[in-house]
């Protein structure tokens, strides 16, 4: 027979897995949405952000009463921290999908500026991260983790070249600038998402080392 | 709280040793220490009931003025490794000790110790709060009294000091002629805490003193203990893992009587290295 302790545990994980399902479907529409400035999609991607942010509301309560119920230490502990942590990070990546497929319904008003290549590509590589720093957390594989965080530097990258690209589209036409400013946003959105699944992996981590790794290359950043 | 600590008679009697030149080093505050602050050590420490072989080898170092947990499961060893320390287990027939017993920088098997002399320096607790059938007053002053303090003006100091530092003082000092058996179940088991600092021990030794007592007992103990640390040497043998969590600065795992990790109290309940340690505290055996 699985202890009551083993069953609250599950309930947790399947709890955020389904979560993360959701926000994965998220991403993949408003992508979808992106390419094809599908506003039908779009709205259906702001549609199911209420589901989400009840799954965040539904893991802390999982969680503050397995710490109330069970005092739970070592991995255990570290575990359901994590969840606790995990469940905003989630949470605030449905909301950038949300943030991308509103921008999406603005952007279908007006005619595009340029063909959109690389956002699409760029919350590809988001969505990529989300995904692998999910499984990592689901395969408690820190390797896996720390390679999720290495990929933020392209996200990065590209963010950068994007908005370059569009700042000089906006001092050549200043008729540009308000489409522009929509795909920078976008951008700067899907740029967020990589940071966010960067977080994710941090404590993943986190949960199999014990070993906290935010910020700890910061002072080299800056 | 009363936490200073009646040093009059402190320099007289450190050691444990008849023989008065043996007696430890001391410490700043006349706390005798061995040279790296440990108060408590077992090199090699082997102890048998007749054939059972209880203790198998322990070697562990514990520090002054901080409070240690063992924990572990039932017939681990725990508490018969704490009953070495003042030499409690000499009551039991058959048990036979090897290796080193060290308190103080003393070992306490040495045959010219004195062992009432060891127990006045080592105060123990146990499980079941046991206060004699006598007053309040003739509780605390009875252990003075039997190594020779005269004199009710100075009973009557120890009695308040200690009862204070056992934080009891506020809740008995009206009917200390009363008998101590009226008192609820925490607030004896506190005045076996003040009892024992009568003798003006260096080291507590408690065998799961808070384990009949209701919540609000047991956190009056716990903040007792916390308070006491900073005079006061103490290990606890608790199986209320949350317990250990909460009071202890350095926390030993024993298992069928071995030590199987000791760490600093944070990291034995975050990351403790053995994965039996992680099994036993996370509740999956025990």
């Amino acid at each position: 027979m699985q202890r009551q302790f083993e069953v609250e545990l599950e309930e947790i994980k399947v709890t955020i897995l389904s979560m993360a399902g959701l926000v994965e479907k998220a991403l993949d529409d408003a992508a979808g949405a992106l390419g094809t400035l599908d506003k039908e999609l779009a709205e259906s991607v702001i549609a199911m952000d209420e589901e989400i942010d009840q799954c965040e509301v539904e893991i802390d309560r999982l969680a503050t009463e397995f710490i109330a119920r069970h005092q739970p230490t070592a991995t255990d502990l570290r575990f359901v921290i994590v969840a606790i942590k995990l469940g905003p990070e989630l949470e605030r990546i449905a909301d950038n999908a949300v943030n991308i497929a509103e921008r999406v319904l603005n952007m279908s008003k007006y005619p595009l500026l340029k063909p959109v290549i690389d956002l699409p590509r760029m919350l590809g590589l988001a969505h990529a991260m989300v995904s692998d720093a999910v499984a990592a957390y689901v395969a408690r594989d820190a390797v896996a983790a720390r390679e999720v965080i290495r990929r933020d530097d392209e996200v990065d990258a590209l963010y950068l070249q994007v908005f370059r690209e569009l700042l000089g589209l906006m001092c050549e036409d200043p008729n540009a600038v308000s489409r522009a400013i929509d795909l920078i946003l976008v951008a700067r959105f899907a740029e967020r998402i990589a940071d966010q699944a960067t977080n994710i992996s941090e404590e993943v981590v986190y949960l199999v080392e014990a070993k906290p790794i935010r910020h700890v290359n910061l002072p080299e950043e800056e | 709280m009363d936490m200073t600590r009646n040093n009059a008679s402190k320099g007289k009697e450190r050691g444990i040793f008849q023989n008065p030149f043996d007696a430890a080093p001391t410490g700043p505050d006349e706390t005798p220490l061995t040279a790296d602050g440990t108060a408590l050590e077992s090199r090699g420490l082997h102890l048998y009931y007749g054939e059972t072989h209880a203790l198998k080898g322990i070697d562990l170092g514990m520090p002054a003025r901080r409070i240690t947990a063992l924990i572990g499961p039932s017939g681990c060893g725990k508490s018969t490794y704490l009953r070495c320390f003042n030499r409690m287990n000499d009551m039991i027939e058959g048990v036979r000790v090897e290796g080193k017993v060290i308190v103080e920088g003393a070992d306490v098997y040495r045959p010219d110790v004195d062992l009432e002399l060891l127990r006045k320096r080592v105060g123990m607790v146990f499980q079941k709060s046991n206060p004699f059938p006598m007053s309040i007053r003739e509780n605390i002053s009875f252990g003075p009294r039997m190594t020779g303090v005269r004199g009710r003006g100075k009973i009557d100091e120890i009695v308040e000091r200690s009862l204070r530092q056992a934080d009891l003082w506020e809740e008995v000092r009206d009917r200390l002629d009363h008998s101590a058996l009226d008192l609820s179940g925490g607030q004896q088991q506190r005045l076996c805490i003040a009892r024992a600092l009568a003798n003006e021990p260096d080291i507590l030794l408690l065998d799961e003193p808070a384990s009949a007592l209701d919540p609000i007992s047991t956190a009056k103990i716990e903040e007792t203990l916390l308070q006491l640390k900073k005079l006061y040497t103490i290990i606890i043998v608790t199986h209320n893992l949350q317990q250990a969590a909460r009071i202890a600065d350095l926390t030993a795992f024993f298992m069928l009587g071995e030590v199987v990790e000791v760490d600093d109290t944070t990291t034995m309940f975050t990351n403790p290295s053995e994965a039996i340690t992680e099994e036993y505290i996370t509740g999956r055996f025990g």
